[in-house]
């Protein structure tokens, strides 16, 4: 093939819908206490569109979108909010327990609106965070892994 | 009867781990046999006619505890599965390894190591 | 009661930590990670004799039903914590020096970090699922570090290793499925109260599903393949992890848990437990004698050590399993240290083959002299804390009237005094061989922690005097031979 990635159709088309999915996995991400979801799922589909954009247009264009740097931090980023949500509970004043819903405890809102369960929707975009920069990074490796030593290259 | 059938499966699994010689089998092997618990957990929370664990405004609280199927099997899948991904990114990752080194994927060439 | 849960957060934490500030700076990835190694440490210690359940979230039992997961806190998850926080922290040391020569320290850490947060979870989870979820951070974490090298046998160990240890947790998870299945509850202390060591064939099968999961973790003999490949091949301070506290956290310390806490001993269990445990004695050392690959000598005499403390919580009285708690600490420090000396070794003359050493001793007196020291406290010779503990194994056996056990125990001890005197006369005495000419002693952070190692050898023997056994070891041993009050300490029916 001389240019890199799949046929114009399926280009056009995945530079129509990445923006649908990616917003449909930011609301998979920010209802995931409410509806079926969550932070991982939500995570998956928003790897998905880079898994997309790598099949549609080849790896060099997801990967000026998304480098392997930026992933690896978001991931640990990721990590780490999801932790430090979870020791601020050890706090005395936020309720002296580990992973305690220190939010909701303060004012708990109405049950299925969006702002009701407290912490958990920030854990969930904590995990979305990870899940989405970790998948991406272990889909984009192997594929770099199998393009630099060829079968048997370096035998 | 059917956790039988899981059984089987993740026997057919255990099988594939231990006799076949490709790398890519026995991966293949182990997610099968992942699957086969996977599927067993599901169906441990399963009830005749049951509805998905999941409140919404219109849905009496009663009513919905009678009817629900177990919500908690269905956590723990999704952790286990999302270890198992973690497992199987990890394996695929040294069988590309292995083979870039070997130029093989049969593991009667793989052997340096012996006993 | 607040600290119990910074057991795993710290590590974990300091696991996604170094590797954003450290990438590129070693120094800083040093000194992190031995400040975290340190801080638990401390923590550890400062828990002892300590007793406490910590329901995550608040959610509390009701009515003694539990609601949520709980970290429990008591005799054996101190003991094990101080196990895994001190080794883990000497290791740490050793690796400042003995990293340098891979690229991505950073990564190590990271890796590392995760495999002792995964550990410290094992140690304290109460619950069964979580449990899993621990000991496949731990594991998932050491199949990486098995393969760090990425040189041709650190894959395949890696392989090899990954394949049988999720098989292992395959087994172990579905253990736990079948659990929930027929209690309908995943707290170890409900599921003991329900079962209360009274054993159906359905049980049976959840703890033929157990042994068979928790032995492939602990490398018991019918399936040990993996370790003799993935130990030597990691690196040092791995290897000293992996056979000094891996195999007996997420395999022996597990296994011993769930035995007695949660379905409970019967003499059937009993039985398979000193079977198993006599048998992986005896194989591992007649194994080990043959091996000329150092590492791979020390590898297959984890297997016939770890072997003794299973055949010790095998017997099952009190002192017996007070006294395999002692091996199992005392082996976790010497073999620690016997990996961290094969390291140094390596480092010197960049050989493991025994047949290539030879008159090491004048040229890495350290290195030598720690070696020494190890050997004879790991072959049981009198004033080393390996003695005691296999003296007080096989008094226990005798005592429990397990009179074939300890003959078994006693003659394999004289094997691995042969095995070990091999290792030393090839290694360190006699004219020195072609690998050893050009060796000199290893850098100042590799020695220190062999020496601290090396003064624990000899320290760890006072750990039988009755203070000592009363604070530490005896509260650890009750808990595990009360078996089923488990239940009623944590829901406090």
């Amino acid at each position: 093939m001389a240019e890199k990635g799949m046929t114009p159709i399926v280009k056009t088309i995945t530079g129509w819908i990445k923006g649908l999915i990616m917003i449909f996995g930011i609301y998979i991400v920010l209802y995931g206490h409410l509806t079926p979801g969550g932070g991982f799922a939500g995570g998956v589909i928003l790897a998905m569109v880079f898994v997309l954009l790598t099949l549609a247009y080849g790896k060099e264009e997801s990967l000026r979108r998304f480098r392997i740097g930026v992933a690896s931090e978001l991931d640990s980023v990721g990590a780490l909010m999801f932790l430090v949500i979870a020791v601020l509970g050890i706090a005395g004043t936020l309720g002296g327990r580990f992973f305690i819903n220190y939010i909701a405890k303060a004012n708990p809102g109405t049950p299925f609106t969006l702002f009701s369960s407290g912490i958990i929707p920030l854990c969930n975009i904590a995990i979305a965070l990870k899940v989405a920069s970790s998948l991406f990074m272990v889909f984009i490796l192997l594929v770099l892994m199998r393009v630099i030593h060829g079968p048997g290259e370096r035998a | 009867m059917l956790y039988a059938l899981c059984f089987l499966l993740f026997m057919v699994g255990l099988y594939g781990v231990l006799v076949k010689r490709n790398l890519i089998k026995i991966i293949i092997s182990l997610i099968i046999m992942e699957s086969a618990v996977n599927v067993f957990i599901v169906m441990i929370g399963y009830r005749k006619n049951g509805i998905a664990p999941i409140l919404n405004k219109t849905m009496e609280h009663q009513e919905f505890i009678r009817r629900t199927v177990d919500p908690l099997p269905q956590a723990l899948v999704l952790t286990a599965i999302v270890i198992g991904l973690g497992v199987t990114a990890m394996t695929i990752a040294i069988a590309m390894r292995l083979y870039e080194r070997y130029g093989t994927y049969d593991i009667q060439e793989i052997k340096r190591l012996k006993g | 009661m607040q600290m119990i849960p910074l057991f795993v957060a710290i590590p974990l934490g300091a696991a996604f930590f170094i590797p954003m500030v450290a990438r590129k700076r070693p120094r800083v990835a040093d000194t992190l990670a031995n400040l975290t190694t340190l801080a638990l440490l401390l923590m550890a210690i400062s828990v002892i004799g300590k007793n406490g359940v910590y329901w995550m979230g608040g959610w509390g039992p009701l009515k003694h039903i539990p609601l949520g997961i709980d970290l429990v806190l008591d005799g054996v998850s101190v003991f094990m914590l101080i196990t895994i926080t001190l080794i883990s922290f000497l290791v740490t040391i050793y690796s400042i020096q003995y990293m340098d020569k891979f690229t991505a320290k950073a990564r190590f850490y990271a890796l590392f970090l995760l495999m002792v947060a995964g550990m410290n979870g094992v140690a304290l989870t109460g619950d069964l699922f979580n449990l899993y979820v621990f000991l496949e951070i731990a594991s998932i974490a050491s199949y990486a570090l098995v393969a760090f090298g990425c040189e041709h046998e650190e894959l395949e160990a890696s392989f090899k290793y990954l394949v049988l240890g999720s098989v292992g947790s395959t087994l172990i998870l579905f253990g736990v499925a079948m659990t929930y299945a027929v209690t309908g509850s995943l707290n170890m202390a409900q599921v003991s109260a329900m079962i209360g060591g009274d054993l159906k064939p359905i049980h049976l099968f959840i703890v033929a599903l157990f042994i068979s999961g928790f032995g492939l973790k602990a490398a018991l003999v019918p399936f040990h393949a993996w370790l003799p490949d993935a130990h030597p091949s990691a690196p040092a301070p791995i290897s000293a992890m992996l056979s000094g506290v891996l195999i007996k956290t997420i395999g022996v310390y597990a296994m011993a848990r769930v035995m007695f806490n949660v379905v409970g001993m019967t003499p059937l269990i009993s039985y398979v437990l000193m079977v198993l445990g006599t048998i992986s004695m005896i194989v591992g050392v007649l194994l080990a004698m043959g091996q000329d690959d150092i590492k791979r000598f020390l590898a297959y005499s984890s297997i016939s050590q770890v072997g003794y403390v299973v055949l010790a919580m095998g017997i099952g009285t009190r002192f017996a399993i007070a006294a395999g708690l002692f091996h199992l600490i005392n082996h976790a420090v010497f073999k620690s240290l016997l990996f961290l000396n094969s390291g140094a070794i390596e480092y010197a003359t960049g050989t493991r083959d025994l047949n290539k050493m030879g008159g090491l001793r004048e040229k890495m007196p350290v290195t030598g002299t720690t070696s020494f020291i190890g050997s004879m406290a790991i072959a049981g010779i009198p004033p080393f804390s390996g003695f005691w503990s296999k003296l007080f194994i096989i008094l226990a056996a005798i005592q429990a009237q397990r009179y074939g056990f300890a003959t078994w125990a006693a003659a394999v001890s004289v094997l691995t005094l042969a095995a070990f005197m091999r290792l030393q006369r090839r290694a360190f005495f006699g004219e020195p061989r072609e690998a050893s000419q050009t060796a000199k002693e290893v850098p100042g952070t590799m020695q220190a922690s062999m020496i601290g190692l090396a003064v624990l050898c000899i320290v760890m023997g006072f750990l039988w005097l009755p203070q000592a056994r009363d604070t530490f070891l005896m509260p650890a041993a009750r808990v595990l031979q009360e078996g089923l009050n488990y239940a009623s300490n944590i829901l406090g029916m």
